[in-house]
């Protein structure tokens, strides 16, 4: 029921489709309210979000910081480009690493599905060299520096 | 390290997806790869060749045949980078379940 799909779509985007029981209004509030975002977007365990901006009108502000509590963390960037609310969500976001990463666009969008929420999420991949860049470093690093880097593209 | 890029798109076909398929069973030449796929020679070694590009296949010479194979390197290193994107936003999302489950518990309460 609340299995998540992801595929590969064409030569650039990835397509994540996920159920939650909950209606498309609380899903939405989840991904806008930095209140809502500090206790889920984090990645492996042992990560939290001290500092969440999430300023969720078209043009507003978007800024992640992540720490593991042992002096690692890293920060992401972006912005809103168009909100539908309750249905519809499309930003950019870098990560800084601390060097920006090219910016992954995002759409997101929240459909009622039965008593739920269908989201779906279509994320244009960072370019080739970033992709390289992120798996090379988790194969030098291990994989928990790779996670907390993917994290940055949701 | 082969471009992810032009892996995508190599994978994005279904006929390309298929010769992997039969490829991950062990070698084949383009006879026997052409076979199930009532396609041309031409056609399949066309397809062959995009894959190669990839960094998905490799071939060898043997004789006047190319058999083909899996080249382990390139398949791994997308399929690492998806699973990595993969576990990550599985875990974030069973994390929203029950940030949601609150919520809605809060909402009944008040």
């Amino acid at each position: 029921m609340n299995k998540m799909t992801l595929q590969t779509e064409g030569d650039t985007h990835v397509v994540v489709t996920r159920h939650f029981a909950a209606s498309p209004e609380a899903v939405y509030r989840a991904h806008t309210d930095p209140e809502l975002i500090k206790k889920w977007l984090l990645g492996p365990d042992g990560w939290s979000m001290p500092v969440c901006v999430s300023e969720a009108r078209p043009g507003g502000k978007i800024r992640y910081e992540w720490t593991n509590g042992k002096g690692r963390g890293f920060y992401q960037t972006g912005e809103f480009l168009e909100l539908e609310p309750f249905r519809r969500i499309v930003h950019v976001a870098r990560m800084h690493l601390p060097e920006p990463t090219p910016d992954n666009h995002t759409e997101t969008t929240f459909e009622q599905d039965g008593d739920g929420t269908l989201m779906t999420l279509r994320m244009t991949l960072p370019d080739e060299t970033s992709r390289e860049t992120m798996l090379a470093s988790g194969m030098e690093s291990g994989m928990e520096t790779s996670y907390a880097r993917l994290e940055g593209m949701l | 390290m082969q471009s992810l890029d032009v892996q995508f798109a190599a994978l994005a076909d279904p006929t390309r997806r298929a010769l992997l398929a039969r490829l991950a069973q062990g070698e084949a030449t383009v006879n026997q790869l052409a076979d199930p796929f009532e396609m041309t020679q031409p056609a399949i070694s066309q397809h062959l060749k995009v894959l190669e590009d990839a960094g998905l296949i490799v071939s060898r010479v043997e004789g006047t045949r190319r058999p083909r194979r899996l080249a382990s390197a390139g398949i791994e290193a997308m399929d690492q980078w998806l699973a990595m994107l993969r576990s990550t936003m599985e875990k974030n999302y069973d994390r929203l379940d029950e940030v949601l489950a609150d919520s809605e518990k809060k909402g009944t309460t008040r």
